[in-house]
């Protein structure tokens, strides 16, 4: 089991009223209520957060990145993970992702990576996203060619990863005279790569047929089943058989030695008013051609005002009870993430322990409880459970370094 | 009097569009909106009253298949060059409605001795020298169609005030054609007005007085740019000029194909 902490980085400076008034906390939000004094206190309270979670012995830290909105301070996510790479010893630095779409030169990219790997001495895990909708606005890529250039410029970074330069690489939407970049990996053939995701089925199938992990952000018990079903059957096809090592779950936990206390620090994970990335217009969130083209018509009358969100908009309470939302001492909070475990069987967990306006010193004490208490707790567990991570069964870094692949049928009666 | 339309599916340029053709007269080629089009238009009807008028939908919009290697609206304007010569039709009048006129302007470009008379209405395709054209990518459905008109009536009159879900449907259909296309420069083309120096045929551009979707300095900038253009303003009309004042415009149109 890979175990991890997670914070979206919350830029809790930021006055809340505006937002309400404003009635959208993301995208068009004016960066006006950015302040750059708060900003800098908290970046630092981040990385103090960072280096006592490899302290109290925490496998990974989960990175991310978002653009143009309070509840994500992160506008690269490579930036921390470069910090990390020189301030940590131990500890994965584990991104979940790098948004491609958003790279015009995923080379540069590459780069980066590679350096992050090398002075980290192979701690890097690279993971990979879309990007949300709003990221490409933000950012100015064309949402229409998303797909397109999130599996495009993946060949392209694991080509100048793995193969000898230089060479020239001629695509739809990359175009490189010269690939040879002079910083390459040192994690041979090139490090993991993990796909996080929310719900779309084309991530799923894409991820189940490279063979990389894919990392449920925080959906139900019966959501991720159905994630694994559908991860499970794609890998049959491809020819070997989908286990925990392939599984990964996020989810929102915040632990405290009060109950009480836990409970009202938990209300903090819906302080974007219970929307995942930030209060925003449908249509910054999916502009046209970034969706499912199967979920057009449910999607255009959301938009509209005509339809619930198709993504389900549900209270503090009902979160707590589908145990999405997790919170207590120590004991309490081992004994709901039992139950996860037990139903989704995960091989890599990432706790999202503190959000919003939770204090810097209960965050601290939530990570503490966390490495010193839940997870050897947790680790015990998927002893028990036989829930192995990707590093503990030596898996495959792609599908296309397996030594195990059978034809589909024989997978199938396995 | 009722106009024969007639419906049909025509192969042009390696690409199946969906053409109505109703009328008689001198070929009128009319180019619709970012929003597609509706299958019937009173303006379409006025204009078929005395012209034999081509309703083509662009490829990737409304009843027209998208094709997906399509990338710029140029390639529209070549496509539609070919439907031309497939429909046998030889110095027709083009009008161009909002991206239409992009379409239009781009066609001019290409043979400009192969129109009769050039119609821009609300035409994007040229950077506006004061204000920028309104974003289809941050802007809602309803907000983005309804900021067309300047009579909110005048859109329940052609949309009904609550659009219904097929249409809210094909408006992200053509948004989505649109990103494809479209994307960057947003509905502009930094070429085409130096291009268009080499247009022969007189153009009119029309604008509403209450433009809220392509600021009128563009419209200014196109009758710059035409070396025989004329500027003609509406009064107490938006964008969709053709929509809320169909039978004023099908009139600027006739009279001014026919040289009045």
């Amino acid at each position: 089991m890979h175990l991890m902490y997670f914070t979206e980085q919350p830029m809790s400076a930021y006055d809340e009223k505006a937002g309400r008034d404003f009635g959208a906390t993301a995208l068009m939000f004016s960066n006006k209520h950015f302040d750059p004094v708060a900003g800098s206190r908290l970046y630092n309270n981040y990385i103090e957060q960072y280096m006592l979670a490899e302290e109290v012995g925490i496998d990974g830290i989960m990175l991310n990145e978002h653009h143009n909105a309070p509840f994500c301070m992160q506008a690269k996510a490579n930036i921390f993970a470069a910090i990390l790479a020189g301030m940590t010893k131990k500890v994965k630095i584990v991104m979940l992702g790098n948004p491609l779409p958003l790279a015009e030169n995923p080379i540069r990219l590459a780069e980066e990576l590679a350096m992050i790997d090398m002075i980290s001495k192979g701690r890097l895990v690279s993971g990979f996203v879309r990007g949300g909708g709003q990221e490409q606005l933000a950012t100015g890529v064309n949402p229409a060619f998303n797909r397109e250039r999130f599996e495009e410029a993946h060949d392209l970074i694991t080509q100048a990863w793995t193969r000898t330069g230089p060479f020239r690489f001629e695509g739809t939407h990359y175009q490189h005279r010269v690939v040879n970049p002079w910083a390459v990996p040192l994690q041979k053939p090139y490090p993991r790569v993990w796909i996080p995701g929310v719900i779309s089925k084309e991530t799923i199938v894409w991820a189940a047929q490279q063979r990389y992990p894919y990392i449920a952000l925080n959906t139900s018990i019966e959501q991720t089943k159905k994630i694994w079903e559908l991860y499970d059957q794609v890998a049959l096809q491809t020819g070997y058989v989908g286990g925990p090592e392939n599984r990964g779950y996020l989810i929102q936990v915040h632990i405290s030695d009060n109950e009480d206390k836990a409970r009202e620090n938990a209300k903090q994970f819906r302080w974007m008013q219970g929307e995942f990335t930030g209060l925003a217009h449908p249509v910054w969130s999916t502009p046209s051609g970034y969706g499912s083209p199967t979920n057009r018509r449910a999607f255009v009358e959301f938009a509209a005002g005509r339809a619930i969100n198709p993504r389900g908009n549900t209270s503090f309470e009902q979160q707590v009870e589908d145990l999405r939302i997790i919170y207590g001492t120590p004991d309490q909070v081992v004994k709901k993430l039992k139950r996860i475990l037990e139903q989704t069987r995960p091989g890599i967990l990432a706790l999202w322990g503190n959000d919003g306006f939770v204090s810097q010193e209960d965050s601290l004490t939530c990570i503490r409880l966390m490495g010193q208490e839940v997870f050897p707790a947790i680790r015990e567990i998927a002893k028990s459970l036989d829930l192995n991570s990707p590093f503990d069964s030596n898996a495959p870094v792609h599908l296309k370094y397996s030594t195990d692949l059978k034809p589909a049928k024989a997978a199938a009666a396995e | 009097m009722a106009v024969d339309w007639a419906s049909s599916t025509i192969e042009a340029g390696g690409t199946t569009l969906h053409v109505k053709r109703g009328g008689r007269g001198q070929p009128v080629l009319i180019l619709h909106h970012e929003t597609g089009t509706l299958d019937d238009l009173p303006f379409y009807d006025a204009l078929a009253a005395n012209h034999d008028v081509i309703v083509p939908h662009h490829p990737g919009y409304s009843r027209s298949v998208r094709p997906d290697w399509m990338r710029s609206v140029r390639d529209i304007a070549v496509i539609y060059r070919g439907l031309l010569s497939e429909l046998k039709v030889a110095k027709p009048a083009l009008v161009g409605l909002g991206f239409g006129g992009w379409i239009a302007a781009e066609m001019a470009t290409m043979g400009p001795a192969d129109l009769s008379h050039l119609v821009l209405v609300g035409a994007m395709g040229i950077k506006p020298p004061q204000g920028d054209i309104l974003d289809l990518a941050i802007t809602g459905y309803m907000d983005y169609a309804r900021a067309g008109f300047h009579d909110q009536k005048a859109f329940d009159r052609v949309y009904g005030a609550e659009p219904s879900v097929d249409q809210l449907e094909m408006w992200d259909i053509c948004r989505e054609m649109s990103f494809r296309i479209a994307w960057k420069p947003y509905m502009y083309s930094q070429t085409l007005p130096h291009i268009l120096k080499t247009m022969r045929a007189p153009a009119l551009v029309v604008w509403g007085d209450d433009d809220k979707v392509v600021p009128v300095s563009a419209g200014k900038r196109y009758v710059e740019a035409l070396p025989n253009a004329r500027f003609e303003i509406v009064k107490a009309c938006g964008h969709c000029v053709d929509m809320e004042q169909p039978e004023m415009l099908a009139k600027l149109v006739s009279a001014f194909i026919a040289g009045r």
